[in-house]
């Protein structure tokens, strides 16, 4: 059976910019792929292309089977998005936002009120089910984006920063989260923290000025430095060399 | 169908769930009141119709429409919220037509609760209520076509003043295209603008509604303008979603 992330030859390039220059790889069920990078290397522009916000200069990705950029409708359905920030409507309560999300998603009636349930019970945002987001939290809000990204159980899940905000504990929450959904799933994660790519992931990609400069485990990159350290091997990655 | 009125749906919620709705009622009907009874002499023309309260709601819906559409796509851009809408399986057909329609039904709604004017009308006289009900369906029209533009215009930038700059400019060409001004200076310099600007002219086709005439014409006139507007939107948006 065919990887449920494929990516072939994915570019982006505004104007004279490459933002993302010719990346491919795939991601398999069972995976937990952690993206890396310094700030402004593409892997936000990455992961738009691949939940269908951005349309790819060149190159595609299939989303269990389906082309982003002919069937981009069905690849989205079958994916779950955490964009960047975790941006939710400030006015709306997280119930009722939760609720439209699902019923975009096809759900209404018992179903509708049993998937939201579930979303809400996996991301413990029962206690603020009825209030406005804009009320919320760093922290609760990043859980309101992460809880409407599993409504609809999706096979492939991508996610910006999803622990972005989060206190300590909350961040443990959001990775053991992660970890017990990893068998069914293909999870794509971005991250600045790289000691949760030790924690989660269990494979990762380091992207620099839009290219893949290393894909491995966590464990095979930590033996690239002479200290094991992955900062160092990150360092070592993605700062231009010193002549 | 559906996920156009699921996003309808939300999106006037979002009035009613803010400020907004309540203070663009009472301005709408506290100014068309004070046009309507004083610079329009309700009373004093001695004529059981609304004649007066009909020449004035074009420029009034010029003044307040494009404040209702200019936070339309701006605001979603502002808050990141377009990147989650537009990865939802919807298209953005059904996204653009689902914020107009919420927007229209707005006003539609602002509209309804100026009936004190026909029981007032109907109190005092015997007016004939089928003109009555033509031009409130003008008016409608009328609010429709200025919301097109104005979201169209809205989705073209994340600043809410340049949307309500430009939707209020590119209105008024259209509300005043039919004025003695207008287009003796156009059949003066270049007469093939002027038959033209009479015939694009949203004052002009308002003006037979409240006269109780509804014309074929004039019905295709609206849609097909709402319409252009609706597809320029859709292709801003498609064009410009991430920018």
């Amino acid at each position: 059976m065919a990887a449920l992330i494929e990516i072939e030859g994915l570019t982006k390039r505004f104007g004279a910019f490459v933002a993302v220059d010719n990346i491919s790889f795939n991601v398999e069920r069972g995976e937990v792929l952690g993206f890396l990078g310094p700030n402004g290397a593409g892997k936000s522009t990455t992961m738009r292309m691949l939940a269908g916000f951005m349309t790819p200069s060149s190159g595609t990705a299939r989303i269990c089977g389906h082309d982003v950029r002919t069937r981009s409708l069905a690849a989205r359905k079958s994916l779950g998005f955490l964009p960047e920030g975790a941006p939710t409507y400030p006015e709306m309560t997280v119930l009722a936002f939760l609720q439209f999300c699902g019923r975009i998603r096809g759900f209404s009636g018992a179903e509708l009120g049993r998937r939201v349930d579930r979303a809400v019970a996996m991301t413990t945002l029962a206690g603020v089910r009825l209030q406005p987001v804009e009320t919320l939290s760093k922290g609760f809000k990043r859980r309101v984006g992460l809880a409407q990204a599993l409504l609809h159980d999706p096979e492939v899940l991508i996610l910006d920063e999803p622990t972005d905000g989060l206190d300590p504990n909350q961040k443990h929450e959001v990775r053991k989260l992660i970890a017990e959904m990893r068998a069914e799933k293909a999870i794509v994660i971005s991250t600045h923290i790289l000691e949760e790519v030790d924690a989660v992931c269990t494979r990762a990609i380091i992207i620099a000025n839009g290219r893949i400069v290393a894909d491995a485990t966590p464990s095979e990159l930590q033996l690239r430095a002479a200290s094991g350290k992955l900062d160092d091997v990150f360092r070592d990655l993605t700062l231009p060399k010193a002549a | 169908m559906r996920n156009t009125f699921i996003v309808a749906h939300r999106e006037l919620g979002g009035y009613f769930a803010t400020p907004v709705a309540a203070v663009f009622i009472v301005i709408f009907l506290a100014l068309q009141g004070a046009l309507t009874f004083n610079l329009g002499n309700f009373f004093d023309r001695n004529q059981a119709d609304l004649a007066p309260f009909f020449n004035f709601i074009p420029w009034v819906f010029l003044l307040l429409v494009p404040a209702i559409t200019m936070r339309l796509w701006a605001e979603e851009r502002r808050l990141g919220t377009i990147e989650l809408l537009l990865t939802l399986p919807i298209t953005q057909g059904q996204a653009v037509v689902g914020k107009f329609l919420a927007a229209w039904g707005f006003c539609a709604i602002a509209l309804a609760l100026t009936f004190p004017f026909v029981l007032t009308v109907n109190y005092l006289g015997a007016p004939d209520n089928g003109v009555i009900a033509s031009g409130y369906l003008g008016a409608l029209l009328v609010a429709g076509a200025f919301l097109s533009v104005g979201s169209a215009l809205s989705a073209a930038t994340k600043n809410q003043v340049i949307a309500f700059v430009l939707a209020l400019a590119v209105c008024f060409v259209f509300a005043v295209a039919s004025y003695p001004v207008v287009t003796e200076f156009l059949s003066r310099n270049t007469p093939v603008l002027a038959e033209l600007a009479r015939r694009v002219s949203v004052a002009e086709r308002f003006a037979s509604f409240t006269r109780g005439v509804i014309a074929l014409r004039d019905l295709v006139y609206f849609a097909s303008f709402i319409g252009f507007w609706l597809f320029l939107n859709t292709v801003i948006i498609e064009h410009r979603k991430a920018d």
